[in-house]
C-alpha cells in the first residue's frame, strides 16, 4: 500500500461543487505533478463538511488546516507554501466572525467545537466512492457483529434500549417500529429508506448520502436482518443527482465484497437493495404515499391502520426509516446501546443534525447532542445574525413546524419540548429570521407551499389549506378584517384534527404558532394596515428623508417607472401614485435617505 | 402481444431506445415510474404517442398513466427547453431574497415561471428546495448549481447556456 505524507481533502458536496471545488481538485492534482509531489501527497474528494457558507473547503492533513473560499488561483500558493515549505497560507484561513481572529485548525473553529458528530461521523473525512475508506473507519463492523453474534430479537432489544427515535419528522421509536414489523407474519418483508428529503431548508439527508452512503446501507442491512426482510428500496429525490450516483457506486461496491446480496458475509442472511428515484412530490415523504409511489401509482397517502409494519409495500409488512435514522444505526451496535443512550435528554437520545440557514453568519449543517439550547445552536455554532441585526424568530421543522421567538431560545431542544412550543423537530431545518422578516409573510409562504403540495385526496387539507392561504394573502395585501384571526384559528384546528396524513395535520402549524407568538404583527397588518418589518409591499410607502438626501440622482436613474424627480443637488421626491415599490432606489441610495414604512 | 399497429413505419432511433427500456422493465413490479423517467430522458418530454406505447407494453390504461404523469412535478407533457432554469424558492432562499432572483430570471429570458421560450432555449421553473441552503439564494441551470446570487448576476450567467 502506498503511504502519503500528507492528504489534501477537497469537499465534493453539492454546496462546494457549485462554488467550484471540482476545478480546485484538478488544479491541485496538476500542481502536485508539476512539483513532483504526487507520490507524497494525495488529493481526496470527500463528502460535505457542513460548513457550506465558507466553501469551497480544502483541508490539509496531518495538520488539519482548514482553508476556506479557495479559488484555483490560490492552488499554486497552497502547494508551494504549505506542502513544500510547511508554512500555512494565512490569508485563506477561516476568520472568526466577531473577533476577526484567524483559526488555523478544523477542530478549533467555533462552528465545529460544540458539535458532536455521529450521523455525520464520516462526512468530509472519507472518500464516499471508496468502500475501503468506510471500512477503515470501522465500517460494516457493526453488521458483522449483528450477523455473527446476535438473534434478530436481540438486535431489536438493543435498538429499543438505545432510545433512538425517527429523525425524519414524527420521532417515533425506531425499536418499536422494528418490533412491529418483526411481529408481522409472512415470508416476504421489505426494508425502505425514505430519502425523499423535501422540507425546504433541510439538507442533512443529502449530505449523508453524498458523504457517507455506506453508513445508510449498513444501517438498512441491520434493520433488514432484525425484521426479516430480504429486499429493500431507497427512495431518493430525483433533484439529488449526486446522491443517486454515490449510492449506486456504494451498492455496487458492497455487492462486490459480499456485504450486500446473497449470503452476506457468508451467513444465511440475504438482502438486495434497489434505488427508486422520486418524481417530485412533497407528499411522498409521507410513508404510505412513498410506498404508493414505489408501486408506480400517484403518490397519495392511505389511512393508517393498517400500518406499513403490517401491510406496507406491495401489501407486505415493511419497515421504513429515514436516512439520518439509518446512519445512526451502526454506531449503536458498534459502541453499545447504553453508550448511545448516554447522550441526550430523558426521552430523546443521541444527537440530531440541524440545517442552519437564513440570516445567520455561519450557515451549514451542525450535529449536536439533544438537549442543547437553541441559543447555543444559533449564537455559538451559527455565529449570530448577519449585519448585526436583531434576532426575531427561528423556524423549526419546515412546513410542519413553527416559529419560535426569542423568549424561548433557552429551551433544551428535544422532540417533546419543541412540540410543546407549537413547533416540531421535523427533519431539523432551522431557518433564522431577523427583524427584517415579516412573520405574517412567513406564515403565508409556508401555507402557499403546503397548499401547492397538497395531493388533494382529503377535503380538510385540499380545501382548508386553500382557504387559509386566501385569508393570509388578503392580510398581506392590506385587506385583512378582524374576524380573519379567529377564522384562521378555527380552520387550523379543524384541519389538524381531520386531515388524512402528516402533511395535512401539520400544515396549519406555521400559522398557529405564528399567531401564538406574533399576534401583534397580524394585528398591525389588520388594524393599522402596516407591515412592521417592511416586507408586505401592498402596505408600504417609500419616502425620501429630505435631510439625508444629497440630490445625487442615483435613485431617479434606477427607478424603472420614473417616479422619482428632483433638481440636481436638491432633495428628491417620490411620486407614490407611480411608485411600484420595487425597492431598487433603497439599494442604490448611499446616504440612507430613502425609508419604507 | 399484437404489435401490428407498429409494423407500418420503421422505428425511429428514440423508438428503438424505448424498446430497450421495455425489455428491461416489462413484467417487473412498480415499473411505470422508472419507465416514464427513462422515456422522458429519451424524448425530452412525454408525447401522447409515447404514453400510448407505454400503455400497450406495460398493460396499464392510458388514463392511469396520465394520472401519474400529472401528479408528479418531474413529468412533462409538452416539449421542454434545451436549458432548464430552476430557481429555488425554498425557505432559506425566500428569506435571503429568492423572489428577486426569480424576477431577474423572468426579465432576462422573457418568460414566466413554468413557461418555455419559443426557440426552446430555456424552460423556467421554480422549485421548493435544491438542498444548498448554505449558498442561498440559489438557482440551478441543467445540472449546475449557482449560489450566493444577486439579481444583477443572473443575465450574465444565463447567457452562457446556448
Amino acid at each position: 500500500m502506498q503511504l502519503y505524507r500528507a492528504h489534501i481533502l477537497v469537499c465534493g458536496g453539492t454546496g462546494c461543487v457549485s462554488s467550484g471545488s471540482k476545478a480546485i481538485q484538478e488544479a491541485l492534482t496538476d500542481e502536485l505533478v508539476k512539483n513532483n509531489l504526487d507520490k507524497e501527497v494525495k488529493v481526496v474528494e470527500t463528502g460535505c463538511h457542513g460548513f457550506c457558507e465558507t466553501g469551497p473547503i480544502v483541508i490539509v492533513y496531518p495538520e488539519g488546516t482548514f482553508y476556506c473560499r479557495v479559488s484555483t488561483e490560490d492552488v499554486p500558493e497552497i502547494i508551494a507554501e504549505h506542502l513544500v515549505k510547511g508554512r500555512i497560507v494565512k490569508r485563506l484561513l477561516f476568520k472568526a466572525p466577531v473577533t476577526e481572529e484567524q483559526v488555523p485548525s478544523y477542530k478549533e473553529i467555533a462552528f465545529y467545537r460544540k458539535q458532536q458528530r455521529v450521523a455525520l461521523r464520516n462526512c468530509g473525512h472519507i472518500n464516499p466512492d471508496n468502500i475501503n475508506e468506510y471500512i477503515g473507519r470501522d465500517g460494516y463492523e457493526a453488521l458483522s457483529k449483528v450477523l455473527t453474534g446476535m438473534t434478530p430479537q436481540q438486535v431489536i432489544d438493543d435498538m429499543k434500549k438505545s432510545g433512538l427515535r425517527g429523525r425524519g419528522g414524527g420521532g417515533f421509536s425506531t425499536g418499536l417500529k422494528w418490533q412491529f414489523a418483526s411481529n408481522s407474519p409472512g415470508p416476504k418483508k421489505y426494508i425502505i429508506c425514505n430519502a425523499d428529503e423535501g422540507d425546504p431548508g433541510a439538507f442533512m439527508d443529502r449530505s449523508v448520502l453524498e458523504g457517507d452512503p455506506h453508513s445508510v446501507l449498513e444501517g438498512m442491512m441491520i434493520a433488514a436482518y432484525a425484521i426479516g426482510a430480504d429486499e429493500g428500496y431507497i427512495y431518493v429525490r430525483a433533484e439529488y443527482p449526486l446522491a443517486i450516483k454515490r449510492l449506486k457506486t456504494a451498492i455496487a461496491q458492497a455487492e462486490e465484497l459480499g456485504l450486500l446480496g446473497e449470503n452476506i458475509m457468508g451467513s444465511n442472511f440475504s438482502c438486495t437493495l434497489h434505488i427508486k428515484e422520486g418524481a417530485g412530490a412533497f407528499v411522498c415523504g409521507e410513508e404510505t404515499a412513498l410506498m404508493a409511489s414505489i408501486e408506480g401509482s400517484r403518490g397519495m397517502p392511505n389511512p393508517r391502520p393498517p400500518f406499513p409494519a403490517v401491510k406496507g409495500l406491495f401489501g407486505k409488512p415493511s419497515n421504513i426509516n429515514n436516512v439520518e435514522t439509518y446512519a445512526n444505526v451502526p454506531i449503536i451496535y458498534l459502541h453499545g446501546a447504553d453508550k448511545f443512550a448516554s447522550v441526550g435528554t430523558e426521552k430523546s437520545k443521541g444527537t440530531k443534525v440541524f440545517a442552519l440557514t437564513g440570516k445567520l453568519r455561519n450557515t451549514g449543517l451542525a450535529e449536536v447532542p439533544m438537549g442543547i439550547s437553541l441559543r447555543e445552536i444559533i449564537f455559538d455554532i451559527g455565529g449570530g445574525i448577519i449585519n448585526d441585526k436583531k434576532f426575531k424568530a427561528v423556524q423549526i421543522g419546515g412546513p410542519s413546524g413553527g416559529c419560535i421567538p426569542e423568549q424561548h431560545l433557552d429551551t433544551p431542544v428535544d422532540y417533546d419540548s419543541l412540540t410543546a412550543l407549537g413547533a416540531m423537530m421535523g427533519s431539523g431545518g432551522l431557518v433564522i429570521m431577523d427583524e427584517t422578516s415579516c412573520m405574517v409573510d412567513m406564515a403565508r409562504y409556508f401555507l402557499d407551499f403546503t397548499q401547492k403540495e397538497s395531493c388533494g385526496k382529503c377535503i380538510p387539507c385540499r380545501e382548508g389549506t386553500k382557504r387559509m392561504l386566501e385569508i393570509l394573502q388578503k392580510i398581506c395585501g392590506g385587506n385583512g378584517v378582524p374576524e380573519d384571526i379567529t377564522t384562521l384559528e378555527t380552520l387550523g384546528a379543524v384541519i389538524k384534527n381531520t386531515a388524512l396524513c402528516g402533511l395535512g395535520t401539520t400544515a396549519p402549524n406555521p400559522v398557529l404558532a405564528t399567531l401564538r407568538y406574533f399576534r401583534d404583527e397580524f394585528e398591525a397588518h389588520i388594524y393599522d394596515k402596516k407591515c412592521p418589518a417592511g416586507v408586505c409591499t401592498a402596505m408600504l410607502e417609500y419616502k425620501i428623508v429630505t435631510d439625508n438626501c444629497k440630490g445625487c440622482g442615483a435613485c431617479a436613474r434606477v427607478c424603472p417607472v420614473g417616479a422619482i424627480t428632483g433638481e440636481k443637488k436638491e432633495p428628491h421626491e417620490i411620486d407614490t401614485s407611480k411608485c411600484i415599490k420595487c425597492g431598487s432606489c433603497i439599494e442604490k441610495c448611499k446616504f440612507n435617505a430613502i425609508v419604507k414604512g | 402481444m399484437c404489435q401490428c399497429t407498429n409494423d407500418a413505419e420503421p422505428k425511429t432511433k428514440e423508438g428503438l431506445e424505448l424498446e430497450k427500456v421495455f425489455a428491461q422493465y416489462v413484467g417487473k413490479k412498480g415499473a411505470l415510474i422508472p419507465v416514464l423517467q427513462k422515456a422522458q430522458a429519451i424524448y425530452g418530454y412525454l408525447p401522447v404517442e409515447v404514453l400510448k406505447e407505454i400503455s400497450r407494453n406495460l398493460q396499464i390504461p392510458v388514463s392511469k398513466i396520465y394520472g401519474v404523469c400529472t401528479f408528479y412535478a418531474q413529468f412533462h407533457l409538452k416539449p421542454r427547453g434545451r436549458n432548464i432554469i430552476r430557481v429555488c424558492l425554498g425557505t432559506a432562499c425566500h428569506v435571503r431574497g429568492g423572489a428577486k432572483i426569480a424576477e431577474a430570471i423572468s426579465k432576462a429570458v422573457g418568460i414566466k415561471d413554468g413557461e418555455t421560450t419559443e426557440d426552446l432555449r430555456y424552460t423556467f421553473e421554480s422549485v421548493a428546495c435544491l438542498g444548498c441552503c448554505g449558498l442561498a439564494p440559489v438557482m440551478m441551470v441543467n445540472d449546475e448549481t449557482h449560489g450566493r446570487l444577486t439579481p444583477d448576476m443572473v443575465a450574465g450567467l444565463l447567457d452562457q447556456y446556448k
